[in-house]
């Protein structure tokens, strides 16, 4: 395909629609919510006008801050397993049959297209005491009673890499499909054992793969707040969940707003950092 | 024995049989070029031989040690892939060094080996480069001493050669051979190019339909075929019909071929002749022919002659040109010496 620069006006046509629905749908969204973070709030009614750094100050006290470092190590989490998860039944998956591939890959779908509150309400069930999994393991004598497996931080880790590892797996598929299986094969007959040969080839050809994916899925399941309330204890909330709180139920926008924002910044910070590095390691 | 022994070797994949039962003896040093058409079975058994694929029946045999439970990577072989499968991530000097690095060779030696290989396929100084900076024919060289780094037992190639162009495929077919015969290293090359084939082999393996048709010397197979379809396949020749009487007097094209002898009980079957051996002669002589072509290539001159409704090539170089041209009437004369005799 030939690409020459635009020359006139009408070379741009094509970028008119996604600019303004990016302009209408996000810019203009976005900034009314960085106006509204500097907004005093009004008790009586919603907020009036003002320029205060009242509402970026009240998150500087260690309840605030321990919220915002669990609700990112709990994405860096997520993303981490659903990777080395995904890694490696990709490639499996790539070697599949065409057959087996669609089968998976429309499952992988179907469990897409399923709402954050029916996975959140599925775990939960299966999660219980009563109804849940551990009845089963009474059952084949792994364990002697069954028992809750939630609240806690296993169960919204579980829930949260379940509903992003579908996801993780279809960004990294046509990377994985188009990776020259020779590569590996050749790792092999130069004396490496296949799970050497992985790390050594499939892991390092694909690593700017790899990086995109872990900042999409850290970015995916930092926006998580149901599954957290459904499957945690308050202690498991994230920031999201505190946001949601303030600016629905505690009518408190301007407050909402600004963690908000700052979500935005410190996930923007923590992604510049992550392509700083890679591409340092790409110079070098 | 020692070198490479193939028993019965099979590879099923479903109801359809990719190789079937192979045997071959492959005495050490020697270089094989199993060639055939595509679809044959040559890189299953190549695959095979690796470890990357497992036969369905059959031995592999390594200095007589049975290798086929054994995995690739405890085979110590080398293998040329046909896309290179060179690592992008890696420059020159750690892909060669790779196979070093994963049995603990310490990085002085594996420097020192690194440049004794780069000196090798004559790409010295090159450790620093990465691979997307070289050309075509470098990248081949890079994957052969990678290959040869552990000074392996086996050195399998698949298909190296067919990326390159015509020229560059010529001159690394003469260097390919004459590094083999300087490391002495055994050496199978699975081509489908029979120039490729014959320029290197000492031994080729002429495969078809999963089979092997005939495994002998590149001279043998040109000139003794042991069937109608390596005939065919190594070079371009006549094949003609025959029909022999109770006495093994050969008949084809309603002309008797003189000194020529049909083994017992041959009754039918076919001649083959190689186009260079087809002699063109006064008309009245030998097989009475028609003239219907003549391609003058410079360095040779093919006539296509009509016998009978048979179309016979001929081959004759431009020093015994003999002016023959298209529709002209000849005679066509088939040197029995020339002739090889194929059952159907």
């Amino acid at each position: 395909m030939r690409r020459e620069p635009p020359r006139s006006a009408a070379d741009y046509a094509p970028i008119v629609f996604p600019g303004v629905m990016l302009l209408v749908f996000f810019v203009i969204p976005f900034s009314i919510m960085f106006a509204v973070s500097f907004f005093r709030r009004n008790p009586a009614g919603f907020y009036s006008p003002d320029f205060v750094f009242d509402n970026y100050a009240r998150f500087l006290t260690p309840f605030f801050g321990t919220v915002l470092g669990f609700s990112l190590l709990l994405a860096i989490l997520v993303a981490i397993i659903c990777v080395a998860v995904s890694v490696p039944f990709t490639v499996l998956l790539a070697r599949a049959s065409r057959r087996a591939q669609t089968l998976w890959l429309v499952a992988l779908l179907s469990v897409l297209s399923l709402s954050e509150v029916i996975i959140g309400f599925s775990w939960s069930t299966l999660l219980s005491r009563t109804a849940g999994i551990t009845n089963l393991f009474v059952a084949i004598g792994l364990m002697e009673e069954p028992r809750a497996l939630l609240p806690g931080f296993g169960a919204v880790l579980t829930g949260m890499v379940y509903q992003a590892l579908p996801y993780t797996i279809l960004i990294l598929y046509p990377a994985i499909v188009r990776l020259d299986p020779t590569l590996m094969e050749a790792a092999r007959t130069l004396g490496a054992s296949p799970v050497r040969a992985f790390f050594n080839v499939v892991v390092p050809a694909m690593r700017n793969t790899i990086v995109a994916t872990l900042i999409m899925v850290f970015v995916f399941a930092l926006g998580s707040y149901l599954l957290p309330q459904i499957l945690g204890r308050p202690r498991h909330w994230t920031l999201s969940v505190l946001i949601t709180d303030q600016a629905i139920l505690q009518s408190n926008m301007p407050f909402a707003a600004a963690m908000a924002v700052f979500l935005v910044l410190i996930s923007l910070a923590l992604v510049g950092l992550t392509v700083m590095a890679g591409g340092r390691r790409d110079a070098s | 024995m020692s070198g490479l022994e193939l028993r019965d070797v099979t590879k099923r994949f479903g109801t359809f049989t990719a190789v079937d039962s192979i045997n071959l003896d492959v005495p050490d040093g020697t270089f094989v070029c199993l060639l055939g058409p595509s679809g044959c079975g040559k890189t299953t058994l190549l695959r095979m031989i690796a470890g990357l694929e497992e036969p369905s029946e059959g031995f592999i045999l390594i200095d007589g040690a049975d290798m086929t439970p054994v995995p690739t990577h405890k085979r110590n072989l080398g293998m040329v892939f046909q896309s290179l499968a060179l690592f992008p991530h890696l420059n020159v000097g750690e892909n060669i060094a790779y196979p070093l690095r994963i049995r603990g060779v310490d990085a002085a030696r594996q420097k020192a080996r690194v440049d004794e290989l780069l000196e090798l396929i004559h790409l010295p100084g090159y450790a620093e480069r990465g691979i997307s900076q070289l050309s075509g024919g470098q990248r081949q060289r890079v994957a052969i001493a990678r290959a040869l780094a552990l000074s392996p037992k086996l050195f399998l190639l698949d298909e190296p050669l067919s990326a390159l162009d015509a020229k560059l495929r010529e001159a690394m077919q003469v260097e390919l051979r004459q590094l083999q015969q300087q490391l002495g290293i055994t050496t199978i090359v699975v081509t489908h190019d029979q120039r490729e084939a014959m320029t290197m082999a000492d031994l080729v393996v002429v495969m078809g339909e999963a089979r092997i048709r005939q495994a002998a010397a590149p001279v043998e197979i040109y000139r003794q075929p042991a069937d109608a379809f390596v005939a065919d396949f190594i070079g371009s020749t006549n094949l003609l019909d025959f029909a022999a009487d109770s006495t093994g007097r050969i008949e084809v094209l309603g002309g008797a071929i003189a000194g020529l002898e049909a083994p017992d009980g041959l009754g039918q079957g076919r001649i083959s002749i190689r186009p260079e051996d087809v002699h063109l002669v006064a008309p009245g002589e030998g097989h009475d022919g028609t003239v219907t072509f003549v391609r003058d290539l410079g360095g040779t001159i093919e006539t296509f002659v009509d016998v009978g409704g048979s179309t016979i090539v001929a081959v004759t170089t431009p020093r015994d040109r003999t002016g023959i041209k298209a529709g002209d009437k000849v005679g066509v004369v088939f040197p029995p010496e020339a002739c090889v005799v194929l059952a159907r």
